[in-house]
């Protein structure tokens, strides 16, 4: 916990940007190890992000979850908890909204809601778990949450195949009365798969800034995650801040999964492995440096090179693959803080040369 | 019946094999202290390394090397982050399983024009049957008829148990994870133990990996590993941090996963779906950590990053 609040103090704008070039300089390194050319790749990477309307808007779709995702891993963060169960109660948050998709039968837009609130519903209950085991039983939130995560998974799975569908890998196409998908917006970006779950990323930002910092709540969820013992000094309930926390994250979490689903697929298949959006989150929480607009920001760093990487897949033939060094080598950076390491170590070449002048 | 009870068996043998490897690797680390979520990626590099090395030279043992020396390579990242950096130890861990899949899988692609999965490896490791052994009806087939890295494994847990807890290097090692400041009091090296504990993990979970890419399957691609450092993870706490717990772990987590693959042979999924009993090792290990099934109780110092001259 105390190393966690170290994160949220540290992380300035100037320690992520420095990551950010020191990672990218990792992927070109790769890439001329693998003889690959790594400007070209990245002019192929940044423009072919923007190069028409239509990639604009699938750039747009690729940030939404990851948004969402990274609002989820930093707000837990801010209450001291590193929530690694995004990933499970995105999975939650889908399947939850194609259940309500499907087997509801309700008007058009009310249909949507139901859905979206659905998923948001699903995530916080699987974010409750590992909360309340945590608050109450002392249980490390990053164990149970992985385990939750390949609950999850096969939760969904066997949900798919035995309950909604007849063993098929798949469920149907969602009516269109539950569809986030807006003809519209859409049409502005060349019919793209963009979808209103950006609007509801963007309002899930505004939501935490407030929250944390406009509201009591958001004071002692933050306060918790400073420091928990001082909190339950002062009077604070450091358990219900604990679950709570969890819960919020939850929330953003199933809304991610609700909105990749009712937006982008379409459809729950089956799946072998995770979808790896809730682990992004981690990383877009971390160079976001846990604040709203932070995650907002980063995420639209790693939505560009995420999309950008497979279009320089087909274009420059480098392997999209090289991106997931880079978010790596990015997290490494930021999280071992490599600028504050050499500021402190040069403050105390500093001293210790003023000692010896004396 | 008895046919189909020798499968399991044989089944439960073969996929504990890289649980328990990389379990005892997660040991070393872990009674160090540092906390190690980075085994998913130490054991992706290591099965990687393992294929790449034997298609070139047609030699699995050197597979095996390799994969441990590329899992010690890996490892080092982690051990510099935590240790040097006193960066978060999970997220370190995260970081790990990002860069080694990320590099894993984009080597694959460049090395082999865009193909998502390395050739099949000819000279894969064969099942070694120990005379005489093997005949005993059963278990024989199953216990004494199995891959090379199957007797390895097995051999690492006593040695593992040996080191840790009758040797002065193994007192240390727990000693730095329980008490790091008293340790160092005693003129132990704290961050020496740890890099030490560390890097044993990365060779272990390497091993780990390569007895999955070329003993028990014969290529390596992006779905390999797929979780199997996560329930190594698992296996590592549900068997309480502990050389024999992580074996009875992994022999328990192996069955599930024989019961989930087989289970159709012996009619059990017409009662029980088979995800339900992918689920059961997850499930246990949250009850093990709740203290509803023995409580799993975790190295004191364990995902603190040591101060020298600190309280």
């Amino acid at each position: 916990m105390q190393v966690l609040s170290k994160i949220n103090k540290q992380s300035s704008i100037f320690t992520s940007l420095v990551s950010v070039f020191l990672g990218l300089l990792v992927g070109g390194v790769m890439m001329i190890l693998a003889g690959y050319n790594p400007i070209q790749a990245y002019i192929a990477l940044f423009q072919s992000a923007f190069l028409q309307p239509f990639d604009i808007g699938e750039t747009i779709r690729t940030i939404t979850p990851l948004i969402l995702t990274g609002l989820a891993v930093g707000l837990a963060f801010r209450t001291g908890l590193f929530n690694i169960g995004v990933e499970g109660q995105f999975i939650i948050g889908q399947l939850a909204a194609v259940i309500v998709a499907l087997k509801l039968d309700l008007p058009p837009v009310i249909h949507a809601i139901v859905a979206v609130i659905a998923g948001a519903l699903g995530g916080a209950l699987w974010a409750f778990l590992p909360g309340y085991l945590k608050a109450k039983r002392g249980v490390h939130e990053v164990i149970t949450t992985i385990m939750l995560n390949f609950i999850a998974l096969y939760l969904s799975n066997l949900t798919v195949r035995e309950w909604l569908t007849d063993g098929a890998d798949k469920t149907k196409e969602i009516p269109e009365s539950a569809s986030l998908h807006w003809n519209m917006l859409s049409q502005l970006f060349d019919s793209s798969r963009v979808h209103f779950g950006i609007f509801i990323a963007i309002v899930a930002a505004f939501f935490m800034y407030y929250l944390l910092w406009k509201t009591t709540t958001g004071y002692q969820l933050r306060a918790v995650g400073y420091n928990p013992h001082a909190s339950e000094y002062a009077g604070m309930n450091v358990s219900r801040n604990i679950v709570l926390s969890m819960m919020i994250s939850g929330v953003f979490a199933g809304l991610a999964g609700a909105s990749e689903l009712l937006g982008t697929a379409g459809y729950q298949a089956i799946q072998a492995s995770y979808t790896g959006i809730g682990f992004d989150g981690i990383a877009v929480s971390l160079l976001g440096g846990n604040s709203p607009l932070g995650i907002v920001l980063s995420a639209s760093l790693f939505g560009i090179l995420t999309y950008g990487g497979s279009n320089m897949e087909y274009v420059a033939a480098v392997p999209r693959e090289v991106i997931r060094v880079v978010f790596a080598a990015i997290i490494f950076f930021v999280a071992a803080n490599i600028v504050r390491w050499v500021a402190q170590r040069r403050k105390k070449k500093v001293i210790d040369k003023g000692g010896e002048g004396k | 019946m008895i046919n189909s009870l020798t499968d399991i068996l044989a089944t439960t043998i073969l996929y504990m094999t890289p649980l328990l490897l990389t379990a005892m690797g997660g040991l070393f680390s872990e009674r160090s202290g540092v906390v190690n979520i980075g085994l998913e990626g130490l054991m992706t590099i290591g099965a990687f390394t393992a294929v790449i090395t034997t298609l070139e030279t047609h030699n699995p043992w050197l597979g095996l090397i390799a994969a441990m020396i590329a899992g010690m390579l890996f490892s080092i990242p982690h051990a510099v982050a935590s240790i040097t950096f006193k960066a978060d130890q999970v997220v370190s861990g995260v970081a790990i399983n990002f860069l080694a899949l990320g590099v894993a899988v984009y080597l694959v692609k460049a090395l082999y024009e865009g193909a998502g999965q390395t050739p099949d490896v000819q000279e894969v490791l064969r099942k070694m049957p120990i005379p005489g052994l093997e005949k005993i009806p059963v278990i024989g087939p199953a216990l004494f008829d199995v891959f090379p890295t199957t007797y390895l494994a097995f051999i690492i847990v006593f040695i593992g148990y040996f080191v840790l807890y009758r040797t002065p290097f193994g007192m240390r090692l727990r000693a730095v994870g329980e008490h790091p400041q008293a340790a160092e009091t005693m003129g132990v090296n704290v961050y020496r133990m740890r890099y030490t504990g560390v890097i044993i993990s990365g060779a272990l979970a390497g091993l780990g990996g390569a007895s999955l890419s070329i003993a028990i399957g014969s290529q390596f691609s992006e779905s390999t590993i797929a979780g199997q450092g996560f329930i190594a993870l698992a296996a590592l706490i549900f068997g309480k941090w502990h050389p024999f717990g992580a074996l009875g772990a992994s022999a328990f987590f192996g069955f599930a996963v024989a019961l989930a693959l087989k289970g159709q042979l012996i009619g059990l999924t017409n009662y029980v779906p088979s995800e339900a009993l992918s689920m059961l090792p997850y499930i246990l290990t949250i009850l093990a950590l709740a203290g509803f099934v023995g409580r799993a109780e975790a190295p004191a110092a364990i995902g603190k990053p040591f101060e020298t001259g600190g309280r």
